[in-house]
């Protein structure tokens, strides 16, 4: 994915433009200016999702941050999302494509709700749910611009799958999306994989918590602000964002970064 | 041959309250051939009788496979009933496409009981001619439902439709305590024995009149049925083995017996003036 990319200073250097009007492979050209019918770029932007299986279900975690290009616009947004009692999903990449689809789910929910008849959705449905949707807009070239984690639990059975803005899908015990994917995906790999139906609840979250620390450091869209959100047998928990203590200190002695001293 | 003035347009009231042709669209169910419903802890079963227009004819279709998890048997108007079991097997495969689930069951009836329920209030319309017994089966086990063409849907222990379909329902509300703890053969001949009371005289049930729908796991003489127990139907050979275990009527049938060459048939049902249904052909299934 390329959301999220640094601007190229050679042709806008002091982001005289909005992201809709920038130089894309040297050409001016505005995504704007014949009025927009199809999306062909995110604007406002969220970064990694991280989730993993444990011992009791499921455990997701996302940054509290939108960006706008590389600015970091907003600082508060939630990206966990519940779905019913039994599922939650996170969201990467396109905020407001993410909000629509939060619509889409909600009324969904309102209709299970209202059949009353004991088939909520479970959490594989509200996957495959959102493949046909995130596929069905990329066929009509319009795509919602997103990656998403869907997790949950079922009759005792956790559920972890990843769908995209092309409608690819897949699961498995330990995910990511975009950057995460790759700097997160290996240290979740090595901590979860074999120890799934083991992995306590505290070292679940120590797990996530250390994963979101090493990302805010290395992501450059990223923030020390995040949530995790818990689903077992008992329901759906999002909590309160959590900060990170972190500090740049170390990073004075860099070369490059800090005051230059030679 | 107007019965009044209120029964050619159904979307008008009669004094009394009554939708004619409403009630005459269950009368349409009445003149198609029986079909019985009932269901145990583990299984769910349909029995139909089919008919045939005369001796060149196949016998006419009751049982239609909606997925793997829902089937139903009918009696009414076959045109109409294939025109809500293909809506059905659309519903079916939509929510197995985009949510990945079996439909649940109690939301299939109740999507073509609405589709009947605008045919009784919409001008220029008619109401379907045929009523449904659909069983399937979901996490929360076995089910029965009938539907009927007044929009109605309800979920029974066991149900019967259909021509003589009354002599069925007595001996289902005779029955139906044992049915929870029966196994399948034990339910197949309550059903058999249900479905042999809506016989006209002289006729009896055959392999090629009869029909058998099953959800449930495979039973002691069926072989090649998947771990699910997913909808099928029986018919010809394969159930001869059933009808084999049927208990002959004796005694309180016996009395009845000698004078019925003479007597027309079927008295105890509403079946309309034309004492051989199976000439009627409109009604066909």
């Amino acid at each position: 994915m390329s959301w999220g990319r640094p601007r190229n200073d050679a042709v806008d250097m002091f982001n005289t433009y909005p992201l809709n009007q920038r130089a894309q492979h040297g050409h001016a050209h505005d995504n704007f200016a014949e009025g927009v019918q199809r999306t062909q770029q995110p604007i406002v932007t969220g970064t990694s999702v991280l989730a993993i299986k444990y011992k009791d279900g499921i455990m997701m975690a996302a940054d509290t941050l939108a960006s706008y290009g590389s600015l970091a616009r907003f600082k508060n947004i939630q990206r966990l999302h519940a779905v019913g009692d039994t599922t939650v999903i996170g969201a990467s990449g396109d905020m407001s494509d993410f909000q629509y689809l939060q619509g889409l789910l909600d009324e969904l929910v309102t209709d299970e709700f209202t059949a009353g008849d004991g088939n909520a959705l479970a959490p594989h449905e509200v996957h495959e749910y959102l493949a046909r949707v995130l596929y069905a807009r990329r066929s009509k070239m319009n795509p919602l611009w997103n990656a998403l984690l869907v997790g949950g639990v079922r009759d005792g059975a956790p559920f972890l799958g990843y769908v995209d803005l092309l409608g690819t899908t897949y699961q498995a015990s330990t995910l990511a999306t975009g950057y995460g994917a790759h700097i997160a995906l290996p240290l979740l790999r090595q901590a979860v994989e074999t120890r799934e139906d083991s992995l306590p609840e505290d070292e679940a979250r120590r797990i996530l918590t250390e994963s979101m620390r090493v990302l805010f450091y290395r992501d450059a869209r990223s923030l020390n602000k995040f949530q995790i959100a818990k689903v077992t047998a008992a329901g759906v928990d999002i909590s309160e964002p959590i900060v990170l203590d972190t500090h740049w200190s170390f990073a004075e002695g860099i070369r490059g970064y800090g005051a230059q001293t030679q | 041959m107007f019965r009044n003035t209120y029964d050619s347009d159904n979307t008008v009231f009669s004094p009394q309250g009554r939708l004619h042709q409403v009630e005459y669209a269950l009368e349409a169910v009445k003149q198609g051939s029986a079909a019985v419903g009932l269901r145990s802890k583990t299984h769910a079963i349909l029995l139909a009788l089919k008919r045939s227009t005369g001796e060149l004819a196949s016998y006419q279709q009751k049982m239609y496979r909606i997925d793997d998890h829902v089937g139903v048997a009918i009696a009414g108007l076959t045109s109409d009933a294939r025109v809500l079991s293909n809506f059905m097997r659309q519903q079916a495969m939509s929510s197995r496409m985009v949510f990945n689930r079996p439909i649940p069951v109690n939301r299939l009836v109740s999507s073509i009981a609405d589709k009947a329920q605008v045919n009784t209030q919409e001008y220029g319309r008619r109401p379907y001619g045929v009523g449904f017994l659909v069983i399937g089966g979901d996490k929360t086990g076995p089910h029965l439902y009938e539907f009927s063409p007044s929009g109605n849907s309800y979920e029974y222990y066991a149900m019967s439709i259909g021509a003589r379909s009354q002599s069925a329902k007595t001996y289902l509300e005779k029955h139906y305590e044992k049915f929870m703890d029966c196994n399948l053969e034990e339910l197949i001949r309550h059903g058999l024995h249900a479905l042999r009371e809506t016989l006209q005289q002289d006729k009896e049930l055959t392999i090629h009149n009869t029909s058998i729908g099953i959800i449930g796991p495979a039973g002691e003489h069926e072989k090649a049925v998947p771990p699910e127990g997913p909808f099928r139907i029986l018919e010809g050979e394969p159930i001869d083995v059933y009808l084999k275990t049927m208990v002959p009527k004796e005694s309180a049938d016996a009395p009845a017996q000698p004078p019925a060459a003479a007597a027309p048939a079927g008295q105890e049902d509403p079946v309309p003036a034309a004492g051989d249904d199976a000439d009627v052909q409109m009604t066909e299934d």
